[in-house]
């Protein structure tokens, strides 16, 4: 069986997915959702590789590799909020994260 | 292409003053150390003026692009970047008393601020999924940092961390439908997408590009707060710190707003159908949200975060309309919110009792008899975001109508004056607070001077607009023609 772009997008799409349901659907650590974040990139960047060679042309693959840097510094950042956050609740259970609602 | 660098990079010298002059400031910051935020501060109000200044001035009036296309400069560009750089620039001076009150006056906040600016600069002239992604990104990393700012509140980190999720998934929204698009025409280029949209016809859009778009609209709908895409609005808006709060309902609002805009009339104008019906969907369903959601709160900063649902809603309502009228609406629309917006955030950031800043409205009560003026004005913003006139807020809503009027969007007019409506009742119940309840304690005096001064201004503006309202909607539309070709 030849393997064509229909197969990379569904993998794609099925990654995607999986991502979107980490984060709605995970009740029991935040470390989980960052994990579903960079999952859902990972599943863009597979699409636009994908597109990038069944089209041939190259603005996809910069994409990917734009997204790749830029996913690198998001965690950053969401690492380090969530430090800042263990500090002052203990907890990163996410159905502790309920100081606001309403 | 016969571009240099050199006519390239004259082209973005604004978001070239922002982005050098934030790392100048970070190093300043770093090598005096503890007590260095008033210098930092003031710097980046100049490094404001300075991209404000060559943002009005400098460069030709004309519609130029840049870097292969990726950027474009154009009328509707600079206007947007204004109204940014007004919002960033009322932000910094706001935040210095609370801030140093809050003992937070890092001077990372300034530099923090200006890094923002210029992500949102890189958005507003967009002209590729490329740029807008990064300049999008610029501008959250940024954002969710400084919701987090308090690191030693539980609500700030709260908050931080919400933003964070939530915009990290609208970002991977956002990115899946790029990467559709980009898949289904073969380019990321606005203008190369608007290109071969239009050489296949009006029924162009093969079922992978819609998909793409709707993406796409999920992922910015995110970012400007509209329903269903708001959950996290009240909670940040709560959470974060006022200055904060008044910086994210101003600036990023309207950079975003900028994106929307753009993102879906230049490429995808051949195909309004395709996409016009998501819009009233959002307008209306925002428009509505705003209204009823914000009658039972009794957080100030929450009931803003509705009232802004809402008001991004009575903006989306002329890009549905679309055309060049339409998008005149939402320009005025913006304009006025950020003035309305950044005084109403004044008035909160001007008030504070038993050392803790003011955020229940019941905090207002017998603000008429303790302090007149300040509740003169507060009441003026009230009525303005209700819409009533003379008052600036009239002539916001009255022109998105109108454009929605003109193209037959009767339906969602009459909902949206009604929603205007049902959400003046919350408005005037802090109306009523401040007049006819008894006063409860006493403000802390004096009042910070930077927040009255924005609250003069904006106060001022809001209460005479409608002296000169020809001049906004002028500039308005021509900066609306440039979009609209």
């Amino acid at each position: 069986m030849e393997i064509g772009l229909g197969h990379y997008l569904t993998v794609a799409a099925i990654l995607f997915v999986i991502g979107v349901f980490g984060i709605f659907l995970n009740r029991k650590n935040v470390i989980i959702i960052l994990m579903s974040i960079e999952l859902m990139l990972l599943a863009v960047n597979l699409n636009l590789v994908a597109f990038s060679s069944f089209l041939g042309d190259l603005a996809g693959q910069i994409f990917a590799l734009i997204i790749l840097t830029v996913a690198a510094g998001e965690a950053a950042i969401g690492l380090a909020i969530l430090v800042i956050y263990i500090r002052n609740r203990g907890s990163i259970a996410v159905e502790d994260i309920n100081l606001m609602k309403g | 292409m016969t571009s240099t660098l050199s006519a390239d990079l004259a082209l973005i010298i604004p978001e070239l003053i922002l982005a050098v002059g934030a790392l100048a400031l970070l190093l300043v910051g770093a090598y005096r150390g503890e007590g260095s935020s008033r210098v930092v501060g003031i710097g980046a109000m100049a490094v404001i003026l300075a991209a404000l200044y060559f943002t009005v001035c400098a460069g030709s009036a004309e519609t130029v692009h840049g870097f292969h296309d990726m950027v474009v400069i154009d009328g509707f560009g600079r206007f947007m970047k204004v109204l940014v750089l007004i919002g960033a620039l009322a932000a910094i001076p706001m935040s210095v008393d609370f801030l140093k009150r809050a003992g937070v006056d890092r001077f990372e906040f300034p530099v923090l601020i200006l890094l923002a600016t210029a992500g949102m600069m890189l958005m507003v002239s967009a002209n590729d999924l490329i740029t807008l992604y990064v300049g999008l990104e610029l501008q959250s990393l940024a954002l969710y940092v400084l919701a987090a700012f308090m690191r030693d509140d539980a609500r700030s980190t709260e908050a931080g961390l919400k933003y964070f999720v939530l915009g990290a998934l609208s970002s991977g929204m956002l990115l899946y439908g790029c990467s559709l698009i980009y898949g289904f025409s073969g380019t990321t280029n606005f203008t190369d997408l608007a290109k071969g949209i239009a050489t296949l016809g009006g029924h162009g859009a093969s079922i992978g590009l819609v998909i793409g778009i709707v993406f796409l609209v999920a992922g910015l709908a995110f970012k400007v707060s509209a329903v269903p895409f708001h959950m996290w609005t009240p909670d940040v808006y709560e959470g974060s710190p006022t200055p904060v709060t008044a910086f994210f309902a101003a600036a990023p609002k309207v950079a975003a707003m900028a994106l929307f805009l753009r993102a879906l009339t230049t490429p995808f104008g051949e195909i309004t159908g395709q996409w016009q019906q998501i819009i009233i969907f959002v307008s209306i369903a925002s428009m509505l949200l705003g209204a009823f959601a914000a009658i039972g709160q009794t957080n100030m900063k929450r009931l803003l975060a509705y009232s802004s649902i809402g008001h991004v809603g009575y903006a989306l309502v002329g890009l549905a309309a679309g055309g060049e009228q339409g998008i005149r609406g939402v320009l005025v629309y913006m304009t006025i919110y950020l003035v309305m917006t950044l005084g109403t955030f004044g008035v909160l950031l001007v008030m504070r009792k038993d050392g803790k800043p003011v955020e229940t409205i019941v905090d207002f009560a017998g603000l008429g008899r303790t302090h007149p003026w300040l509740a003169f004005v507060m009441a003026s913003f009230m009525f303005s975001l209700a819409g009533i006139p003379p008052l600036a807020g009239f002539f916001a809503k009255f022109y998105v109508f109108l454009a929605a009027m003109e193209q037959g969007l009767y339906t969602l007019s009459v909902i949206g004056m009604l929603s205007s409506v049902v959400s003046a009742f919350y408005y005037l119940r802090i109306v009523k607070v401040m007049y006819f309840d008894a006063p409860e304690g006493q403000l802390e005096t004096p009042l910070p001077l930077a927040s009255r001064i924005v609250v003069t201004v904006t106060g001022t503006l809001t209460v005479l607009y409608f002296v000169v309202p020809g001049a906004l909607v002028a500039v308005a539309g021509a900066a609306a023609k440039t979009l609209v070709r």
